[in-house]
């Protein structure tokens, strides 16, 4: 580091307290606790606990549900991902295109950001209510009966939409920024070189964009998997039963209404060893990312 | 400055004109063509919100008998006032005014206690020779790497061991445990031209000094942007408040919207009208600062990568 001004001896640590023991006591000790209950086997009744190695982790990787369940997480976050960034991308690059109402469109497009993820659910449950639903009575016109919470594809449907609906902002407003941040140069080269728009697009400004867009992914990814909670919770409406869900969605479940700390627990080191290699390999891109501009 | 903003568009639309000597016909159907597209867009932003407001304005029968309404009703200001002033809609002893108060503190409580603590340990970490600072560093960063929903059941063990349920400590402090604003004032303040620092000093100016008059006023703008981001990230917070406040005192206005989904189950007849104005007052504060300060959060979350 080149700055290092300042010689204080007492001063930087007296400041840098507060933030660490907040992360010790709020992060450390329950990601700690969470890798030592994922080897126990807790006493139902709240008398201890017994060691049982890897058993909590042989019964996640034998249980079929959990299999389902993360099947089900993946497909999800493929989905979400891929409809959130693909609309988004479209819609900021019309709306770098135009020049009239380019402001109003940028706040109508990103406002949706700051709207609870729990709220949106609720939204959504109204919108897709069996019976007086507008987009259930829209789908109905298709005849396609459509059936929020009984119909395991149909609830993973409405899961989909509003996760999307809830995202499309954030990577609009990225992908707008990293558009108007492409030189004007750059453009005109490419105008003079090429004439379609379309093959102007993917050959010379996605390309520039992909830095953007490889961030994004990791963003969109990390939102499908942990930021939906609200969104989920508010559409199978607090009872998971035969409805789709996700693998945070099930630590939640597992841990408070089956009381099961240490499978919960040993889902939970699951998911950190997921984010780990996400980490990973975000921090790879960001090496090519300063590659790359 | 202002001439440059004000002729750039004119510019470039004289210069897109020029460069593209198509007919005049078929570039104005391009342009009919994204504006087509950014409306639809626009509106499957903006339609299901406009639902819900005009179904806000209705009493419960009819909206349990039709579902959402597209027209204005005539009972908009009695279920508003009913969802802030009369208790026992959704929750038994809290109003909508209770929780929206709960809401400011866990908003402004997460976003402040963040960027006073993140400030400062970006400071030590960035100003200062220390010994350990890489340590410090990594000890800090590392809990980029878990989400608060990945070790939830643990937390809630832990803050449920110090007897910190029910409390708005335990609500907000878990939460500012991340290390989103630190990394960005870390990056901020390197950004800050050394040659401030060395003025700073050869004037005699001591860390402090140089934290309170020059850093922070420095820092104005981006501490605008973080307090933005920050906020709405506080007021949203769902699965942690869902876990912490048993207690309906302590509900935020995003935890009653389970209340809300708890009742639509049950056989009897909702407070459709107040569950719609509740879900509105919870949209809006967050929603209202984004677009006031549309330009500031812009900055704050694309140069920030949280």
């Amino acid at each position: 580091m080149k700055r290092a001004v300042f010689s204080n001896p007492w001063l930087p640590i007296l400041i840098l307290t507060p933030q660490l023991a907040i992360i010790a006591v709020f992060f450390y000790w329950p990601a700690g606790f969470a890798i030592h209950s994922s080897f126990y086997l807790q006493d139902p009744f709240g008398f201890g606990s017994t060691f049982v190695g890897m058993t909590n982790y042989t019964d996640l990787a034998t249980s079929s549900e959990y299999v389902r369940v993360a099947w089900f997480t993946l497909i999800y976050t493929a989905l979400v991902t891929f409809f959130s960034l693909a609309i988004a991308l479209l819609l900021a690059v019309k709306a770098d295109n135009v020049l009239r109402g380019a402001k109003t469109y940028r706040t109508l497009l990103m406002w949706v950001y700051a709207v609870a993820p729990p709220v949106a659910g609720l939204m959504g449950l109204m919108l897709f209510d069996q019976g007086t639903g507008p987009i259930t009575q829209l789908f109905a016109q298709f005849g396609w009966e459509f059936k929020l919470g009984v119909n395991y594809w149909d609830t993973a449907t409405a899961m989909v939409i509003v996760a999307v609906w809830k995202q499309v902002p954030v990577n609009f407003i990225f992908f707008l920024s990293g558009l108007q941040s492409i030189p004007k140069s750059v453009r005109e080269a490419a105008l003079i070189d090429n004439r379609s728009a379309s093959g102007r697009f993917w050959d010379v400004i996605f390309p520039l964009l992909a830095p953007t867009a490889f961030f994004l992914l990791i963003i969109n990814i990390t939102y499908a998997l942990f930021d939906t909670f609200g969104v989920i919770d508010t559409l199978v409406q607090g009872e998971p039963g035969n409805n789709p869900m996700t693998l945070v969605y099930k630590v939640f479940v597992d841990g408070f209404r089956g009381n099961d700390l240490g499978g919960s627990s040993a889902q939970s080191v699951v998911l950190m060893l997921l984010v780990l290699l996400l980490t990973v390999f975000q921090f790879r891109l960001m090496e090519r990312r300063i590659h790359y501009t | 400055m202002a001439d440059i903003i004000d002729t750039a568009p004119s510019a470039e639309a004289e210069e897109r004109t020029v460069a593209t000597p198509l007919s005049r016909r078929s570039i104005k159907w391009n342009v009919v063509g994204d504006h087509v597209i950014l409306i639809i867009g626009s509106l499957f932003m903006l339609v299901p919100v406009f639902l819900v407001f005009m179904t806000a304005s209705y009493d419960q029968i009819t909206i349990h008998r039709e579902g959402m309404q597209w027209t204005m009703g005539d009972q908009l200001g009695k279920n508003f006032h009913d969802a802030m002033f009369e208790r026992g809609g959704f929750t038994d002893t809290v109003d909508g005014m209770r929780m929206l108060t709960n809401s400011m503190i866990l908003g402004v409580g997460f976003a402040v206690g963040k960027i006073i603590i993140s400030m400062l340990a970006a400071y030590a970490i960035v100003y200062f020779r220390l010994k350990f600072a890489t340590f410090a560093f990594w000890v800090i960063f590392t809990t980029l790497l878990l989400p608060l929903e990945v070790r939830i059941l643990p937390s809630y063990e832990v803050i449920q061991s110090m007897g910190l349920i029910n409390t708005y400590t335990g609500l907000i402090v878990p939460l500012i445990a991340s290390a989103t604003g630190t990394f960005f004032f870390r990056q901020f303040f390197r950004s800050v031209p050394e040659e401030l620092v060395e003025a700073a000093r050869i004037d005699g100016a001591g860390p402090v000094k140089f934290f309170i008059d020059i850093l922070i006023p420095l820092s104005r703008t981006m501490i605008a942007a973080i307090f933005i981001i920050m906020f709405v990230f506080g007021w949203n917070q769902y699965l942690w408040p869902t876990l912490i406040t048993t207690e309906e005192g302590f509900f935020t206005l995003v935890r009653g919207i389970r209340q809300i989904v708890q009742t639509y189950n049950d056989s009897a007849i909702p407070e459709y009208g107040q569950a719609m104005a509740l879900a509105i007052i919870a949209m809006l504060p967050p929603v209202l600062i984004v677009i006031f300060f549309q330009n500031w959060f812009v900055k704050g979350l694309t140069e920030s990568d949280i």
